[in-house]
């Protein structure tokens, strides 16, 4: 028990303990790397006095913030017309599937004045013969990239909201509401939401954490200048003058604070919006339910942006000349497809994620079985929220250069370490609900019929659990394809990946290159899944009592 | 081959007194000892003591014997205790005859004598050709005679029933029980079984109710 916690100790609170000490130590002039040990202030004092620095904070906290909160109000009526869907969670899967950079992409090339949006109403509705002069994607409002972080946390919070209803009596409590008179709606606010929110209180400080630091949705969809604060310390991180670190690091430990400070207002938030909740219910005010309406409503927004998103990234990958205003392109050929050099990022994606995912499912399973075993828990939960809740860039440098004293230089086998920081989580996440939820009676019985340990765990847990294992290695894959800073700063931009391509090729000139990473990016966790949701099937289909019941 | 237990007691976790007084019995080869008592006193944790599945925390008192061995160091896969769940238990991924053969000893050897004592469990089941059924499609009451089979096929030395019946049918209640009880009385081997049930008290040899 203590070596297993001490493995994961070392595997995955050290890294990130060590990269926070060591953003903080270049923060305050500690740069062993190049010599400097000028210990002091002056690397805060540079943040603060960087061209922008108060845009930056604004619209860091505006675009964080307001992602957050506009996820959480649409997810509303959207989980309540789901909740009663069978196989809802199917329909959210592709959105949670496609990751941040490719929906970026997509979304920018939906949204662009000269994007597809525009094209399928110009001329006929607008008049426009030329893209319109107004911005949408980068405009300094951060309005897009709030609408690309809402896009996709918005299926991630219906599905928490999903799996939180699972356990309870959702149609008794609605029949029960309606019954005192309150409208559906009212009954889903008032009296279902509120039981729900402790179990979507991680999940959304988590969401609240990724839109305040996020980088690579940021690039493609953000304002450039100046940019989120997340984006400006790339910037200097990647500054040809070294001593830049300095001030990068010291942003870094700012917005480690902001994003602090933002969690404590967020959960001061909390309190006072269910104190106003109960006064509302005090007054016994039957209202309209207008909600009734907002969710399919809300899911034809949903997925008619990711639809858009996606289908303009399948058009521009294939077009061959795509003019203003038509609204497809003249010609379609799959010759760019030949031509691009896809494949190697592809793979190298691919083998990233099979590597990553493989070491976290062996690592969760043996997490699990562990505590099977020693019937204790380990303890470690925190562990697992730490590198999800802390703004990457935060600690993705300090960890680049405590890699490099570790004698592990910038490359494959470091991106790999530090994709698992967030593929493990995830990984742990999915598997440890079913993986605890199994009779015990079953394991009592396997061990009654002489089952010694390894036999109980490799003839009867694993199979039994292969639905639940098939899904967590999909969403390990979906997460590691989806990485951007985890490959690019410990790779050092050595490790190409469809992501760090996806993303340079955005702001270039050729549409195509980049719709055709992003599709591929897109693709590579849309295929897991699909396969994670086939193979249980396939491997089960004569046997009634694993369909459906073990994910 | 008796079951002895000898001033056994339980004390749940965080408690401070024991489940049940102390208890000593014994159950001698082909018996079958019916142990009832109130709800919550202890009976199926009395069963999962015997087997050696009792969640973490729990204190125990007492000693536990099988064939004079002491059960207390042994994890439950060296007991040679066989269970027979409510819910039979049966492993879901697995078909009947996997399920049975889940169950053989190593010492059976070879595919042709596997199948065969497979086949004649189920024989005896009165389940004949139920090999490559899905357990799902069974019925409660053929679900138990697999079960039982399954648990006899491990040559057990002792077997524990907890509330095997009480999911199922009165009418096909009786039937089980009587099928469950005449094969373990075939085996020669003791069997404590625990109930709420006064018809499952009736058909056993013994009866011991258990007291705070």
């Amino acid at each position: 028990m203590i070596a297993a916690r001490a493995l994961f100790l070392l595997l995955f609170g050290a890294p990130i303990f060590v990269g926070v000490g060591l953003t903080l130590g270049a923060a305050l002039g500690w740069q062993p790397g190049i010599g400097r040990f000028d210990l002091g202030w002056r690397g805060f004092a540079q943040a603060f006095a960087l061209p922008g620095f108060s845009s930056s904070l604004r619209l860091t906290l505006v675009t964080g913030l307001g992602a957050t909160l506009g996820s959480l109000l649409v997810s509303v009526p959207l989980g309540m017309w789901l909740v009663s869907k069978a196989g809802a969670v199917r329909f959210l899967t592709p959105l949670l599937a496609v990751p941040h950079a490719a929906l970026a992409i997509g979304l920018a090339f939906l949204l662009a004045p000269s994007g597809w949006a525009a094209r399928l109403i110009s001329p006929w509705a607008t008049g426009w013969d030329l893209p319109p002069a107004f911005v949408t994607v980068g405009d300094p409002w951060g309005v897009t990239l709030i609408l690309g972080l809402m896009l996709k946390e918005v299926p991630f919070l219906v599905l928490a909201t999903l799996v939180a209803a699972g356990p309870r009596d959702i149609g008794g409590q609605m029949a029960a509401g309606r019954a005192l008179g309150y409208p559906r709606g009212q009954v889903w606010r008032l009296m279902i939401w509120p039981q729900l929110y402790p179990a979507l209180r991680l999940p959304v400080l988590i969401v609240l954490g990724f839109s305040l630091s996020v980088v690579d949705m940021a690039l493609v969809l953000g304002p450039s200048n100046p940019p989120v604060m997340a984006v400006q310390i790339l910037r200097l991180f990647g500054a040809p003058d070294p001593a830049m670190a300095q001030p990068a690091s010291a942003m870094a430990v700012i917005l480690l604070g902001v994003m602090a400070a933002s969690l404590l207002a967020w959960l001061a938030g909390e309190r006072l919006v269910a104190a106003l909740g109960r006064v509302w219910l005090r007054r016994g005010r039957r209202g309209h339910s207008g909600a009734q309406v907002m969710g399919p409503l809300v899911a034809i927004i949903v997925a008619g942006l990711g639809i858009g998103a996606l289908g303009a990234l399948l058009l521009w990958s294939v077009a061959t000349f795509w003019r203003f205003p038509n609204a497809l392109p003249s010609g379609f050929s799959m010759r760019l497809w030949d031509a691009a050099d896809w494949v190697g990022p592809a793979l190298l994606t691919l083998g990233l994620a099979v590597a990553g995912t493989t070491i976290a499912l062996c690592l969760a399973l043996f997490w699990l079985e562990i505590e099977d075993r020693t019937q204790r828990r380990l303890h470690l939960g925190w562990m697992i929220a730490l590198p999800l809740l802390l703004p990457q860039i935060g600690f993705l440098q300090g960890l680049t250069t405590g890699f490099l004293w570790l004698g592990l230089p910038p490359g494959t086998p470091a991106v790999i370490w530090a994709e698992l920081l967030f593929v493990f989580p995830y990984v742990m996440i999915a598997l440890a609900g079913p993986w605890r939820a199994l009779d015990p009676a079953l394991m009592a019985s396997a061990a009654s019929l002489g089952a010694g340990p390894l036999r109980r765990l490799l003839a009867v847990k694993l199979p039994m659990l292969a639905a639940p294992i098939a899904m967590a290695a999909a969403i390990g894959v979906a997460v590691s394809v989806a990485q951007y800073l985890a490959v690019l700063l410990p790779g050092a931009g050595r490790v190409q990946v469809l992501a760090t391509e996806a993303v340079a090729l955005a702001s270039g000139a050729d549409r195509r290159l980049a719709a055709i990473m992003a599709l591929m990016q897109a693709a590579l966790p849309l295929i897991g899944y699909l396969l994670a949701l086939a193979l249980p099937l396939w491997l089960y289909r004569n046997r009634r009592g694993l369909r459906g019941g073990t994910l | 081959m008796s079951l002895e237990l000898s001033n056994v007691s339980l004390i749940a976790p965080g408690a401070e007194a024991a489940l049940f007084a102390p208890l000593s019995l014994s159950v001698a080869p082909g018996e079958t000892v019916c142990v009832m008592g109130p709800s919550g006193v202890g009976k199926s944790s009395l069963i999962a003591h015997i087997g050696g599945h009792l969640p973490r925390g729990f204190r125990t008192t007492g000693t536990i014997t099988l064939n004079g061995g002491d059960l207390g160091a042994l994890p439950a896969e060296k007991r040679g205790v066989g269970v027979l769940f409510q819910d039979a238990q049966l492993f879901p991924h697995l078909s009947v005859g996997d399920n049975l053969a889940f169950g053989l000893r190593a010492e059976v050897r070879g595919r042709a004598a596997r199948r065969e004592a497979v086949a004649n469990a189920l024989e005896q089941a009165g389940l004949a050709g139920f090999e490559t059924r899905d357990p799902a499609t069974l019925s409660g009451g053929q679900r138990m005679r697999v079960a039982l089979m399954r648990a006899l096929l491990a040559q057990p030395y002792a077997i524990l029933i907890d509330e095997a019946f009480a999911r199922l049918d009165t009418g096909l209640r009786e039937d089980i029980r009587a099928f469950v009880l005449s094969h373990i009385a075939a085996s020669a081997i003791p069997a404590l079984m625990v109930s709420h049930d006064e018809q499952d008290a009736l058909a056993a040899d013994r009866v011991l109710h258990l007291a705070r």
